[in-house]
């Protein structure tokens, strides 16, 4: 019982910091990028955009930051078996995340917001650089060591634990790589399309359309090649999970028997671990053998026989994980994706012809499409989380032996509906702020954000 | 010295680093609204910590993932152990660290009041849970041959570990009322000035006790150690001279006086890092709670190289933003002189 709230308390947790955390990483880069056209061509529009884009990224990074604390704690609160099974290896990565990158982050990010008219205009820029800078590099440690959990690599067993002998191989574990660089791309589409929305609905009404044309063209710009880029990213990422995870795989196409060639299953009923059989489903011929090893009639090993080799190899026991949360998590993030991309191309296409900011239908649109990010994210993450059972490290340690062995059901309950109700709370009032902030558009000339309306606003003061 | 000696003592300096750093805006935290009374002060009072009370958190989170990296078995039993208390920990950092950020983003009073409160609570709830935290460790909790916790919430609550929580605490106040009148100028710098004086007594009273029950505790000799005498020295100059034009001594000798309560702390534990008080023998130590050689070195390879940079730009950051917040009398109208005086301006009272 205490396990299975644990898990549930930090799928929660985990799914609403990465709602986030792919804003902070994408909009600090497109901030950065607009201040450093402010800083090449002085037009005082893009210090405005800047500071209004900084405003919504402060507010993000405020939830974003204090959640990621939550994370931190949990691996030593609800899964200290699995902390002292794991530190080790996994502990690295994770101090190397606060020494290069959180002091990094929020060191700079205290500078760029109360440097605004002390700091040199260089200076001032290389702040905001160097906050975005800290967002990728912490994705980088802490995927690290999430893809670890998912293809060990780099250690030896010593005294039943895996110890670390080789940090190269952490940092160059393929499923890191691939899946840092998926992250990263997710997060600047994420970015992209929330600057796109809050463009597009200023533009339609019709509150300073001139500059937040410059925002919806940058961020198009960003958009349509990192949607391209993360649809190849992923998929070369799915090759990679059939070699080291084949149930991963083979579950999110819900493949009970092996097949060779593969077809792709575009949607289905049935199919799960009661009815294995699916009663109806609209196939793709050989476009899973293609996706999952890259080859025209590659084979894709069943859950049925892979159940049977991990029994072999683990002895008894379930090894199939969800089906049915892999299957749809999947498609939600593909199909997703195809949508996206299909609203990049129309931008990118509207941008060519120049006549994007007048297209009502695409404004409108592109307001909606700021879900889809969140949608995407979370479903990618459930898919590779949820792929990973039963194991909590795959091969090593399985997530039911991997609890506080200490931590009563009672007290996991306190804390999860303690987080539940912070979490609404903070959503909340990040929702409204953010809201509030968009809606209020541009500063006239020469008035600071908070300004006119907010009559205790005083000069330098950013809290 | 061997990595595990080596790694102890750097832990030690990120908790020391916390305390000091972190322990100025937990100070001006708790004390933000009893220094200002109209809400242009208080954002005065708040915007002194600005640009630095994030980057100062993060002393508590490496050093969170420090232990986990270095000593799993410390990190995992410490962790569990101490859930209940953590739970508070997190509730009350988050809310802290969402108040600066949210609190004047919305001209409403009760949304200000809220976030006035969650500031308040928060910063008092952090030193007072991890300071007993800390004193718990050398205290001893129940753990048994596992390192596995055996105990309940209320275990934690032992009178050393509470004592050495409120020391914290009253340290940390102090430390902020130097701060808010060494960075602020009219009734604010007037009111924390006020502050000091049953502050500064308070924590005299409180660090010899601390000094006197830790003695007790730790049992071998009566004597206190030279990091004890010295943390009494320092919070005795700390009360003097914050009454006194030297604030900027007052300032360091706070300082001092918190790195040598929390330095003492790690100087009796080791080379424990957790002690049993089921049995001496369950006692986690640094040799055998420690991660393998090789995970040391590497680990050791990253900090040398990056804690000398990031001492250099947080110290940059400090000496950027060191002028002092000027507090205007009135809300400010439009055509206010700005906020922030040059670094070498002379103090204008009121």
């Amino acid at each position: 019982m205490a396990n299975e709230l644990a898990r549930w308390q930090f799928a929660t947790t985990s799914i609403y910091h990465f709602l986030f955390v792919p804003v902070t990483i994408g909009l600090a880069f497109l901030v950065a990028i607009l201040q450093t056209a402010w800083y090449r061509n002085g037009r005082p529009e893009y210090r405005s955009l800047c500071r209004f884009f900084g405003v919504l990224l402060l507010i993000n990074v405020a939830v974003g930051v204090v959640s990621g604390l939550v994370q931190e704690f949990e691996f030593g609160m609800n899964w200290s078996a699995y902390a002292r099974y794991v530190g080790d290896v996994f502990g690295g990565p994770l101090a190397m995340e606060g020494l290069a990158a959180f002091f990094l982050e929020s060191t700079f990010l205290g500078a760029w917001l109360f440097g605004w008219d002390r700091l040199p205009k260089a200076v001032h820029l290389a702040t905001i650089w160097c906050v975005a800078a800290g967002t990728i590099l912490s994705a980088a440690f802490i995927m690290a060591a999430n893809s670890w959990m998912q293809h060990p690599v780099g250690y030896a067993m010593h005294n039943g634990k895996p110890e670390l002998n080789n940090i190269g191989a952490v940092f160059t574990n393929p499923t890191f790589l691939w899946g840092y660089v998926h992250v990263i791309l997710a997060a600047f589409i994420t970015g992209a399309l929330v600057m796109l929305a809050v463009s597009a609905w200023q533009i339609l009404r019709g509150k300073s359309q001139e500059a937040f044309t410059l925002t919806a063209k940058l961020s198009i710009f960003v958009l349509v090649p990192a949607t391209v880029l993360t649809m190849f990213v992923g998929s070369e990422l799915g090759v990679i999970e059939a070699k080291y995870q084949p149930m991963k795989i083979a579950a999110a196409e819900a493949q009970w028997e092996t097949c060779k060639p593969c077809g792709f299953s575009l949607i289905q009923v049935g199919g799960g671990a009661e009815d294995k059989t699916p009663s109806q489903i609209i196939e793709i011929p050989h476009l899973l053998s293609l996706l999952a090893t890259n080859s025209w009639n590659g084979e894709v090993k069943g859950l049925n026989q892979l159940q049977a080799e991990y029994e072999k190899k683990y002895g008894p026991g379930n090894y199939v994980p969800d089906v049915f949360i892999q299957y749809w998590s999947m498609r939600i993030m593909a199909y997703l994706a195809g949508l996206v991309l299909l609203l990049a191309l129309w931008a990118g296409w509207l941008l060519h012809r120049g006549t994007f900011a007048t297209s009502k239908r695409f404004l409108r649109l592109s307001i909606y499409a700021v879900v889809t990010p969140f949608l995407m994210n979370t479903a990618g993450w459930m898919l590779t989380e949820n792929g990973r059972q039963p194991w909590i490290v795959q091969g090593l340690m399985k997530t039911i032996n991997a609890n506080s062995p200490n931590v009563t059901s009672a007290e996991v309950w306190i804390s999860l509906v303690a987080f539940v109700l912070i979490y609404a709370a903070l959503a909340a009032a990040d929702v409204y702020l953010m809201l509030r902030y968009a809606r209020k558009g541009l500063p006239a000339q020469g008035e600071e954000e908070g300004g006119g309306a907010d009559k205790t606003a005083i000069p330098g003061f950013a809290y | 010295m061997s990595l595990h000696t080596l790694w102890f003592i750097l832990l030690a300096i990120l908790w020391v680093g916390f305390f000091v750093l972190e322990g100025f805006d937990l100070g001006v935290g708790m004390l933000h609204a009893i220094v200002g009374r109209t809400e242009v002060e208080r954002r005065a009072a708040l915007n002194t910590v600005g640009p630095w009370w994030d980057g100062n958190e993060v002393w508590l989170i490496v050093a969170g993932a420090g232990t986990f990296a270095a000593f799993p078995a410390w990190y995992a039993t410490m962790f569990s152990s101490l859930y209940l208390a953590l739970l508070l920990v997190l509730a009350a950092l988050i809310a802290r660290g969402v108040a600066f950020e949210f609190r004047s983003k919305y001209d409403n009073a009760t949304w200000r009041e809220t976030w006035m409160w969650l500031m308040s609570v928060g910063s008092l709830l952090i030193p007072l849970l991890v300071g007993t935290a800390l004193g718990d460790l050398l205290n001893g909790l129940p753990i048994n041959a596992n390192g596995v916790y055996t105990g309940n919430f209320f275990d934690l609550l032992t009178p050393y570990g509470l004592w050495t929580g409120v020391t914290l605490t009253c340290l940390c106040l102090l430390h902020g009322a130097i701060f808010l009148r060494m960075r602020t100028t009219g009734a604010v710098a007037e009111r924390a000035r006020a502050l000091t004086r049953p502050l500064g007594w308070a924590a005299i009273a409180l660090v010899v006790g601390f000094v006197v029950f830790t003695r007790v505790v730790v049992g071998h000799t009566q004597v206190p150690e030279p990091v004890q005498v010295l943390a009494i020295i320092a919070v005795i100059f700390a009360a003097r001279l914050a009454f006194t034009e030297g604030v900027g001594w007052a300032f360091t000798s706070s300082a001092v006086a918190i790195a040598a309560t929390v330095g003492s702390l790690f100087i009796d534990l080791y080379p424990r890092v957790m002690v049993s008080s089921t049995s001496g023998a369950y006692s986690l130590t640094v040799s055998g709670a420690a991660s393998g050689e090789y995970a040391l070195k590497v680990m050791t390879i990253v900090a040398v190289i990056l804690l000398p940079v990031v001492l250099a730009y947080q110290g940059w950051s400090f000496w950027v933003f060191r002028a002092r917040v000027v507090v205007p009398d009135e809300p400010a109208a439009p055509s206010a002189p700005p906020a922030v005086a040059p670094p070498d301006a002379p103090v204008t009272p009121g």
